[in-house]
């Protein structure tokens, strides 16, 4: 473009250097990225991270293990309940203990709701991006009756900490079953004012169609994981591939789409919505009752009436919430398939209460890696769109 | 300020018996001071620069959507430009590498202007004690209203804002530059 406005009419020009963000409506938190452009061209994309740098894994390493449970839900704010899911499952792994088949249908159930949560957050603000604007407002009005639910359950809207190592932190409250029953019933029927108002929307596909393409092979050896590579075209989803809780136990499948662009991630993330949907119905109908947390007390606190009543469990109620428990030391890695990708927790453990080393792997983190490479060539506009169908969250790529 | 008397009756219309000048005079000039007038109409319609900078951005936003809907109150009209804002709604935690960015957004806000400190990060470091992070918001900037929680549920922060009114409307004197 440069070369040929040069040629034709002999006036020189110059790439410029745009700095989009930090505080810019479109980066989705607060990332920067340095464009450099060639018109309306961008020529080379430098995105730049960490301005929402916690130090979150070297609290963890001064935090007993069930401490650490709050500070996973503030990760990727948009659907805590995976967060800490990953968490909690990992410990566990480490304990070398298993949680009772109630505790996990109903942490099937809140993982699938997040999944929702968060994919309805990314349709609106994606939208909102590009435009349409209308599309935040439905997407709000459903993700407040998920946000209804979590709170019956855990008495906040959003980083619940409802999951606790060795099971849930309590037994669902009477009722909660019908709503989430309702909340899925109806569901699917709200969902078709957004997929109305976009999917054979003439603008919507000029916009995101052919736009910010990720070939299969890019997208491999990025090793993205989550929508953006089942976009590209490959199958591939931890629920399926490498089972946890009970995700084997029911019917479900795995969009997949082939295109590899805007347009593309947002059919894939479409209809996890609706198979998240199919999930929870069956979870809900084979919801067994029983317990929902281990009974060694040296793991979870004993009930209430008991620690009040004997000297044993008030001991270990006490020794619980003053120190934690010691799991053996040895070094563990542990991912569930959260709403943006594989969220992996790596957890070294030298025998004390607390992790020695506990290293997050963010699946937003990696995503965001693409940018650089597909962000050169498309326009300006573009950008904004490109960035939303990535869906990054800056809690979790800075942690 | 317009009460209409009759039912039927446009206080903006003169009728019949009483055109004199007294009586329209009396029915479309108002006295006040200039301070009153300033205080009443600034906070009657703030304008929020929103820095959302982790989790309480998304129960800010929960407020400014269908179901809270801040609008009812006058504040939905959300600047991303400081230039065109008078109240920054700080929502996340503040960390040392956009600390400076915060002060320059601050900065570059035009005078009368006002700061909510939304969420236990943004009072107070929350609960990241860390090398990283500020301990509140206000080592930077100052802030008027504090607003606890983590996250604060919509309806704080429109209880924040509704305190910011109070205010604005209680200031000796209207900030005049
Ligand atoms: S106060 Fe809590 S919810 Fe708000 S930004 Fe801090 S950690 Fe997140």
């Amino acid at each position: 473009m440069k070369r040929e406005f040069e040629k034709d009419t002999g006036v020189k020009t110059d790439i410029i250097e745009l700095n989009m963000g930090p505080q810019h409506p479109s980066t989705h938190g607060v990332m920067r990225i340095i464009l450099e452009l060639d018109g309306e061209v961008i020529v080379k994309a430098t995105p730049v991270i960490g301005y929402l740098h916690r130090g979150t894994e070297k609290i963890a390493e001064n935090r007993a293990y069930y401490q650490v449970v709050p500070y996973t839900d503030r990760l990727d704010y948009l659907s805590p309940m995976s967060n800490e899911l990953g968490y909690v499952m990992a410990v566990e792994k480490l304990l070398g203990v298993e949680v009772p088949l109630r505790a996990q249908y109903i942490r099937v159930i809140l993982a699938e709701l997040a999944r929702i949560a968060s994919h309805l957050v990314w349709l609106g603000s994606n939208a909102n991006d590009i435009g349409a604007v209308t599309v935040f407002l439905y997407a709000f009005r459903e993700r407040e009756k998920i946000y209804d639910l979590l709170e019956a359950i855990s008495g906040q809207r959003m980083n619940n900490a409802f999951l606790k190592i060795g099971g849930l932190a309590g037994d669902l409250p009477e009722g909660w079953i019908d709503g989430v029953r309702k909340f899925i019933k109806e569901f699917p029927e709200k969902l078709k004012d957004p997929d109305g108002l976009l999917t054979k929307n003439r603008i919507w596909r000029e916009r995101t169609e052919g736009i910010g393409i990720i070939p299969r092979d890019l997208a491999i050896d990025l090793s993205l994981t989550g929508p953006p590579l089942r976009a590209s075209g490959v199958e591939r989803d931890l629920r399926k591939d490498t089972p946890y809780l009970v995700y084997d136990e029911l019917e479900f499948d795995i969009p997949v789409e082939t295109a590899g662009d805007v347009y593309a991630r947002y059919l894939v993330r479409m209809e996890e919505m609706r198979q998240s949907v199919r999930i929870i119905e069956q979870a809900i109908e084979k919801l067994p009752g029983g317990p929902v947390l281990i009974d060694d007390y040296k793991i979870v606190p004993p009930p209430k009436d008991k620690v009040y009543r004997d000297i044993p469990e008030l001991i270990h109620h006490f020794k619980l919430i003053s120190e934690g428990f010691h799991p053996p030391e040895g070094e563990v890695y542990f991912a569930v398939e959260a709403p943006k990708g594989e969220l992996g927790y790596y957890i070294v453990s030298d025998g004390s209460n607390k992790p020695y080393r506990l290293r997050i792997r963010p699946p937003s983190f990696v995503n965001l890696q693409a940018l650089e490479y597909i962000l050169p060539g498309h326009l300006i506009a573009d950008a904004v769109a490109i960035i939303g169908s990535l869906d990054p969250v800056f809690g979790e790529v800075d942690r | 300020m317009i009460r209409l008397e009759k039912k039927g009756r446009n206080p903006f219309i003169v009728y019949g018996e009483e055109k004199s000048i007294e009586e329209q005079l009396r029915r479309n000039i108002l006295l006040t001071t200039v301070d009153a007038m300033l205080k009443w109409s600034r906070r009657n319609s703030l304008w929020p620069l929103p820095l959302g900078l982790a989790c309480c951005a998304i129960e800010m936003m929960g407020a400014f959507f269908a179901r809270y809907d801040m609008a009812r109150f006058g504040f939905e009209v959300f600047r991303f430009s400081p230039r065109q804002a008078d109240l920054m709604i700080v929502a996340g935690t503040v960390t040392r590498k956009m600390a400076p960015i915060v002060k320059r957004l601050y900065d570059q806000m035009s005078e009368p202007k006002w700061v909510i400190a939304m969420g236990a990060c943004a009072m107070a470091g929350g609960p990241y004690n860390s090398y990283a992070v500020v301990q509140g918001v206000d080592n930077l900037i100052p802030v008027d209203v504090y607003v606890p929680g983590c996250p604060p549920r919509p309806e704080s922060l429109i209880y924040g804002i509704m305190k910011l009114r109070e205010k604005i409307k209680q200031e000796r004197e209207a900030k005049i530059l």
